[in-house]
């Protein structure tokens, strides 16, 4: 783990300004909510992937109902907003799910997904969805996009930070690594990557498939500030977010150690829970065991 | 008809064959053995596939290396990724060397399906078949697809497999046989010609059959093999019918038709029509919807057969 000595920040910035200290009980409920959100989408489409998307509910929740994503849900496309990538876009379920909390679309249009002339689409796409930052869904490819939004700030002097989620199985992309260099090298202090560290992608775990290692420790030795949390301990990613929000100097990364399908218990740890939706019987119990 | 098969399942079926055959294949996956069906060879024969993690073009340049060795290999990802991540790795690696790469990749086109746009390749036969040396195949059901990769795993250098998603029917005959260069005519006519390729060489045929209840008759041609193509056949279609209608879940521009048409413009001109994207990409949706609301079903088939067939009347 790495930690710098944080820089004078520039003058006008906000970013340094911390959140006002969640409700966490009151997240912890949206949490729920948005958990049975994603699962009734799903299991609505029946295809999708349950697996990540619930694994980081807890982490994207604490992002944007804990007070750190600067977003206006009236002017999706405002030129100071807080950016957000999906790089690992096969968990947009969850994205969509909030993205309709905070009223960018109706709730309603959450049962469209993946249908033929939905705004939801299979992988996140800007075209079709307010809210979404990026088109993406082939790994490797966001996590470049966050790092040319947060070069592009520095242009406009701008003081947006973007925020892009990214997992075990994409660090595995080359790309992911060509971002890392030169985020390090131009110093890209407003760009924080979360990574869904839960050991499992498609074909199985992680270490099996293609072992990644010690991530935080590659990304510290790229020269990345780097945090490890439990990515379903709110009030600790809350607290890596601010912590984050204080780097100068430094992109910054936050290993965030989830459950696939964390919430569900036939789901847990389960790899083929990556991408398949729930049945019938298995949105039941899931909706009982989510139930408030 | 014996019933409904994806050509990717097919896929993993000859390569379990050529598993217990030789002893030199060896295949390569991205993190997708479940979907492209490499899995069970996997299971089978261990010491002879390697997931490579999602990590196509370190793939496409280790199955380079590993054929640069003797061994023939196999290497799968999604289509979109084979060829999109990986296409200077196989252009440099595979075509200019010439190695013994076959690359077969699933989840080809629109039919795709609920993934989106990002996932459904439309560019993918553009690419693979002005690369040299590369041959390009697009199997019309699971039965031409084990006689396709039998073929390319015989025959020493590269080639560019596209398989489906979806679940199509197996309509060949029984003793159907692959040949590189070669359009199979599935079906004889004198007014137009329907040339496929891929999911759309069945709808294709019911085109064909609607098409005769209106007393026209259509050659329907199964252009299977892209690169090398059978000019020959082609150019006979255009004598014979004065009009073709291409088919394929693909851009427009730069596929199978831009194949087709490019020899028919320099050695027998006729009407030809293009079907496919038109130069956008897809969206989330059901497989077989998809190819309806791009006009690439049966009827949307038929409809362009009567419209072309039209202007060749008026001479025009
Ligand atoms: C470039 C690319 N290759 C392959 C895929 C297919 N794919 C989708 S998700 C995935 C596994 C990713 O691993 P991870 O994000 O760790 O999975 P999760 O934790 O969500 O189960 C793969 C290989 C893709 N979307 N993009």
């Amino acid at each position: 783990m790495s930690d710098t000595e944080a820089a004078p920040a520039p003058a006008n910035t906000t970013r340094n300004t911390p959140t006002m200290t969640p409700d966490f009980d009151k997240l912890a409920v949206t949490a729920k909510e948005l958990r049975r959100d994603v699962l009734t989408m799903l299991h609505a489409s029946a295809s999708g992937h349950p697996g990540g998307s619930l694994g980081m509910t807890d982490v994207f929740t604490t992002l944007y109902f804990g007070g750190h994503m600067n977003v206006d849900p009236k002017n999706p496309a405002w030129e100071d907003r807080d950016r957000f990538v999906l790089s690992n876009g096969h968990i947009c379920p969850i994205l969509y799910a909030i993205l309709a909390k905070l009223e960018f679309f109706p709730h309603s249009e959450l049962i469209t997904l993946r249908k033929l002339g939905s705004n939801l689409q299979g992988h996140p796409d800007t075209h079709f969805t307010k809210g979404v930052d990026a088109c993406t869904g082939s790994l490797g490819n966001g996590v470049s996009v966050g790092l040319g939004m947060a070069l592009g700030a520095r242009i406009a002097k701008k003081d947006y930070r973007v925020y892009v989620g990214s997992s075990d199985g994409e660090s595995q992309e080359g790309q992911v690594w060509e971002m890392a260099s030169a985020a390090a090298h131009y110093k890209v202090d407003n760009l924080t990557v979360l990574i869904d560290r839960n050991g499992i992608q498609i074909d199985g775990f992680t270490k099996d498939v293609m072992d990644q290692g010690d991530l935080a420790a590659k990304y510290a030795a790229f020269g990345w500030h780097v945090q490890e949390v439990d990515g379903h301990d709110m009030k600790a990613v809350h607290a890596a977010l601010e912590k984050a929000k204080t780097v100068r100097g430094q992109p910054q990364m936050i290993c965030c150690h989830t459950l696939l399908g964390k919430g569900v218990s036939y789901m847990e740890n389960v790899p083929k829970w990556h991408g398949v939706a729930p049945s019938d019987d298995e949105l039941k119990q899931a909706l009982s065991e989510l139930a408030d | 008809m014996t019933g409904q098969v994806a050509t990717r399942e097919s896929y993993g079926k000859a390569l379990l064959a050529l598993g217990e055959s030789r002893n030199d294949v060896v295949v390569l996956d991205a993190d997708l053995s479940g979907s492209t069906k490499t899995k069970a060879f996997s299971q089978q024969y261990p010491e002879r596939f390697f997931n490579m993690g999602v990590a196509e073009a370190n793939m496409i340049g280790t199955a380079s290396g590993l054929a640069s060795t003797g061994l023939t290999v196999f290497a799968s990802s999604f289509a979109m990724f084979a060829v999109g991540k990986a296409f200077e790795q196989v252009r440099q690696e595979i075509a200019l060397p010439i190695a013994n790469v076959k690359i077969c990749a699933s989840h080809a086109g629109l039919t795709t399906g609920e993934d989106g746009a990002s996932h459904q390749v439309l560019e993918d036969l553009a690419i693979m078949r002005v690369l040299p040396n590369m041959r390009v195949i697009v199997p019309a059901d699971g039965r031409e697809t084990e006689a396709a990769i039998a073929a390319v795993a015989a025959s020493e250098g590269p080639a560019y497999v596209r398989l489906s998603r979806m679940k199509t029917p197996v309509f060949l005959p029984d003793d159907y046989e692959f040949e590189f260069g070669k359009i199979p005519v599935l079906r004889d006519g004198s007014d137009i010609t329907l040339a496929a390729c891929g999911v759309c060489v069945h709808p294709a045929l019911e085109a064909a059959e609607m098409l005769a209840t209106e007393g026209i008759q259509a050659r329907v041609l199964n252009v299977a093999c892209i690169k090398p193509l059978d000019e020959a056949t082609l150019i006979a279609a255009s004598r014979d019918t004065g009009a073709i209608v291409t088919v394929e879940e693909h851009q427009r521009r730069g596929g199978m038709g831009s194949a087709v048409a490019e020899v028919i413009a320099e050695q027998a001109p006729c009407h030809v029509r293009r079907l496919g994207m038109d130069d956008r990409f897809g969206e989330s949706g059901d497989g077989a919807e998809l190819l309806a609301h791009f006009g690439l079903d049966a009827p949307s088939i038929a409809q362009a057969a009567r419209e072309t067939l039209a202007l060749k009347q008026k001479g025009r």
